[in-house]
């Protein structure tokens, strides 16, 4: 009953879980999880991703995202064979990102490079959390750094899309580390004058979301996704009482002060062209 | 009486036997002097076996120790004139983080650091060493101010982590370790980071960009505890002994790694023995440090801070 109630206030509120996996062919068809209606995948695709019925945000992956955004053929990827070294010498590492690698056609977390956005060139990063639940080793500090960089000596602005569960455990405090590499390059580019636009999207946890993630000029979020420093059931456990459902959502960050807003996937676009064009190229004075 | 380890059992029963046999030479008119001579060179030999040789799971229980050396011991022993500092002017004061003004061999310092309790009082009201924002935002809002007065910062680090809470949630526990982070990156006076305990994550990494980072001996720095690693690879948070080994999270893991500058040697049994030796150790690193980061004009201490964290983490090219 409570439920009920819960749900005609915040639509976007429930995360995808157990109920949500689909008893459906995989492929062809769709169970969405914030409405339960099951429909072709095309329909969804055709929308952003996002379902027609109740506006749940379904994860786009990295080419998704940058066809949904970038002018046609204007995409320019940078260190794209860039890949790890498994430095811990860490038990089937290798492995597991040669498994991540065929399953999602990327060679890493994250997507780096430049391309046009309504006319305004950009340097873009998007994580993708297919690739080892978009979590952060050396490779994909190492890019965003480079990303941010370049958007500095380009004089462009640098716009990412995160989507991370956090630092990666297979490369240990090297992981931890590309928290500081990134948001020591960040530090670069604000200082500057840089334009830095961080939009998170479903999940931004840990250490993603404690460092480059919360650092832009503008922090967006998609509608419903989770975002937070520590695992919901860490904190239930330590403060030992059970947390509201639409705790560490978008919805609530936005609440509790810590966003600029929630943007609809359908306005996404058009947001960022207003502040590109309020800004201009690196964020000068023109 | 300080808490026995495990490991450290043989050692600390030896030590009181010997003990026992002067007491008793003293109380009696036995002569045992060649006894103790033999036991005490048995001694000298069991220390190096046991201390010597620590495991990194021995580390992560040195590094626990409740009696270790906690930032306020160090600063009482380094620097003169301390003045603590409260409050993030937004929120609270966090009582897990200590910070203020200090001398440092009659030179200004700012020294911040995450502060446990000594027992359990005092651990409630420090919540453990593990801070809320308002912690990180103080840490900051006094790193600022010595920026401002050109003074140079002294980070300790001794957390298992920030703190896992609701409030802390929801006042932005990462903007405020992404914020210290980015912030501490353009700070145009030198920081010295010193790990002195348990090197907790992101929590630790709050108050550790500095232009060095040194670590006690018997120190930890990790990205997640060696519990929880264990609990996330093997499904059994009592294989952590495996996990210390596997994160590689002691300090010479970490030297070996690239991420630390120096080893600061402990005093054999751990730090908590003799704590004004361990902080004339500290002393040591902490001069040579302050003493080579002075040179550096402004432009190039952000430099180099940069070149630093650039090139931790190892990538390679995939063959085409
Ligand atoms: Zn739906």
């Amino acid at each position: 009953m409570l439920r009920d109630i819960f749900n005609k206030k915040r639509k976007y509120a429930s995360l995808p879980n157990q109920e949500g996996k689909q008893d459906v062919p995989e492929g062809l068809m769709q169970k969405c999880p914030g409405c339960n209606k099951i429909y072709y995948r095309k329909e969804l695709e055709r929308n952003l991703n996002v379902c027609p019925h109740c506006d749940y945000h379904h994860q786009q992956n990295a080419y998704e995202r940058l066809e949904s955004l970038l002018e046609k053929d204007s995409f320019e990827e940078w260190d794209r064979y860039m890949v790890s070294t498994n430095p811990l010498g860490f038990p089937e590492y290798e492995e597991k990102l040669e498994k991540d690698r065929k399953k999602s056609g990327l060679n890493e977390a994250v997507i780096t490079g430049k391309g046009k956005i309504r006319g305004y060139e950009t340097a873009i990063a998007v994580m993708d959390a297919r690739f080892r639940m978009g979590s952060m080793g050396a490779v994909v500090g190492e890019k965003i750094a480079n990303a941010i960089e370049q958007a500095r000596k380009e004089k462009i602005p640098f716009i990412i899309f995160t989507a991370s569960g956090g630092a990666r455990m297979q490369e240990g405090v090297i992981s931890l580390m590309q928290m500081t590499k990134t948001s020591v390059a960040i530090q670069r580019l604000h200082a500057e004058g840089g334009l830095m636009i961080s939009v998170m999207t479903h999940p931004t946890t840990g250490g993603v979301s404690a460092s480059f993630a919360s650092l832009g000029d503008f922090n967006f979020a998609e509608p419903g996704a989770l975002i937070g420093f520590a695992g919901r059931r860490i904190i239930e456990q330590t403060i030992r009482e059970k947390l509201p459902e639409d705790f560490q959502t978008a919805e609530f960050l936005l609440k509790h002060g810590q966003l600029d807003d929630v943007v609809h996937r359908h306005d996404l676009k058009n947001k960022l062209e207003t502040i590109l064009s309020i800004h201009q190229p690196g964020g000068e004075l023109s | 009486m300080k808490q026995v380890l495990d490991f450290e059992k043989p050692v600390i029963e030896l030590r009181g036997k010997i003990e026992e046999l002067k007491k008793l030479t003293q109380e009696s008119e036995m002569d045992l002097s060649e006894e103790i001579e033999t036991l005490e060179q048995r001694l000298e030999k069991l220390e190096e076996d046991v201390y010597d040789r620590l495991t990194p799971w021995n580390r992560v229980q040195m590094a626990r120790h409740p009696e270790r050396p906690t930032t306020l011991d160090y600063i009482h022993s380094i620097f003169t004139d301390f003045m603590e500092l409260h409050g993030d002017r937004l929120y609270g004061d966090d009582e897990a983080i200590v910070a203020g003004i200090a001398k440092y061999k009659n030179q200004p310092v700012t020294v911040i650091g995450h502060q446990r309790g000594k027992d359990t009082k005092e651990n409630l009201r420090r919540n453990f060493g593990m801070p809320h924002p308002e912690g990180y935002r103080k840490a900051l809002r006094l790193m600022k101010q010595a920026d401002k007065f050109n003074r140079p910062i002294v980070c300790f680090i001794d957390t298992k982590g920030a703190y896992p809470g609701k409030a802390a949630e929801e006042r932005g526990q990462s903007e405020a370790i992404a914020r210290n982070l980015m912030e501490m990156a353009g700070l145009t006076v030198p920081v010295v980071c010193i790990v002195i305990g348990e090197g907790g994550s992101g929590g630790a990494l709050a108050l550790g960009v500095g232009d060095h980072i040194h670590m006690l001996e018997n120190s930890t720095y990790s990205v997640i505890s060696p519990e929880g690693a264990a609990a996330l690879l093997w499904k059994d948070s009592n294989l952590a002994q495996n996990a210390a080994e596997t994160m590689k999270i002691t300090s010479y893991d970490l030297k070996e790694l690239g991420i630390v500058d120096k080893v600061i040697p402990e005093i054999r049994g751990g730090a908590h023995r003799d704590i004004k030796g361990q902080a004339k150790k500290i002393d040591q690193v902490l001069q040579e440090s302050l003493e080579g980061l002075k040179s550096l004009s402004k432009e190039e201490l952000l430099e180099t801070r940069w070149e630093k964290y650039k090139k931790i983490g190892d990538y390679t090219t995939l063959p085409l």
